[in-house]
């Protein structure tokens, strides 16, 4: 139960980031991509503020030898750099100039009437579908 | 480029930084929307009832759900489509798969990679950087 509290509160402290950030706005990250016209640099700004606090902490939390509920930290995988991640990368940034949303902002607006972010999550999840299928990896 | 826009940015960029780490002080975990959906979806895992099935669920409905009451009083914090429901489709389709495959997104790789100067983020960063940018340049930014 407190597993399940905490993350909540973590998710919501990051949806409430998300929104004050303006990255519930499609049209803001497409602007921000859109290097040679009307520039957004909101999302630069988000980036760095979530760094610049993000950075320091988990320098700090990883010189602990556990978390506090997980029984053990959990890496990312330690694969090489290879065609999959930067194929993986490539498809992902086509998906995100297209429509300017990625997977958290999109989940995160789905409670708005924003026709664009339904459409979104639904053939995202046959995205993730088709990759863990056709490319387990 | 207005103060507001640069202290909401940097503001809202504190506040995912701070949940970021609150997932993996209390979690153990990269706090990566991709992975916690995918992992979510995936069935084999659906029959785990442990923990790690309890963080996901609560990372997400805590998303789903301030998302929600946040469309209720702030309507305007939220844009509408880019490009017709079609080309919206398409791009949904394009980013479950790519950070699928990438095993990440601008939460995972960007934040919480960068963050650890991951040379795999970095590299996973500058990839989906450009080939946004180059889309945009293509497309254009709205239709």
């Amino acid at each position: 139960m407190k597993t399940f509290a905490i993350a909540a509160l973590a998710g919501a402290l990051f949806a409430i980031g998300l929104v004050v950030g303006g990255m519930t706005i499609p049209a803001k990250i497409t602007a921000f991509l859109d290097v040679r016209g009307a520039w957004d640099p909101s999302l630069a700004f988000v980036m760095a503020g979530a760094i610049a606090v993000h950075a320091p902490l988990r320098a700090m939390i990883r010189r602990r030898a556990r978390p506090l509920l997980a029984d053990r930290f959990h890496d990312p995988s330690a694969r090489a750099i290879d065609l999959r991640l930067v194929g993986g990368a490539a498809l992902f940034g086509i998906g995100w100039g297209i429509s300017g949303y990625c997977p958290g902002p999109a989940l995160v607006s789905l409670g708005s009437a924003a026709s664009g972010a339904v459409v979104f999550v639904a053939t995202m999840i046959g995205g993730i579908a088709l990759a863990r299928r056709f490319a387990p990896g | 480029m207005s103060s507001v826009m640069i202290v909401r940015g940097l503001g809202g960029g504190a506040l995912i930084g701070l949940a970021a780490a609150i997932v993996l002080l209390v979690h153990g975990r990269v706090a990566g929307v991709s992975g916690i959906l995918g992992h979510t979806l995936d069935r084999g895992e659906a029959r785990d009832r442990g923990e790690a099935r309890r963080f996901r669920l609560g990372f997400l409905a805590g998303l789903l759900v301030t998302g929600a009451i946040a469309a209720a009083f702030a309507p305007g914090a939220f844009g509408g489509a880019v490009r017709g429901l079609p080309a919206i489709a398409v791009a949904g389709v394009l980013v479950g798969l790519g950070t699928t495959l990438g095993n990440g997104c601008t939460s995972g790789h960007g934040v919480c990679g960068l963050s650890r100067a991951s040379p795999r983020s970095i590299v996973a960063v500058l990839t989906f950087m450009t080939t946004a940018a180059i889309t945009v340049a293509l497309i254009g930014p709205r239709w």
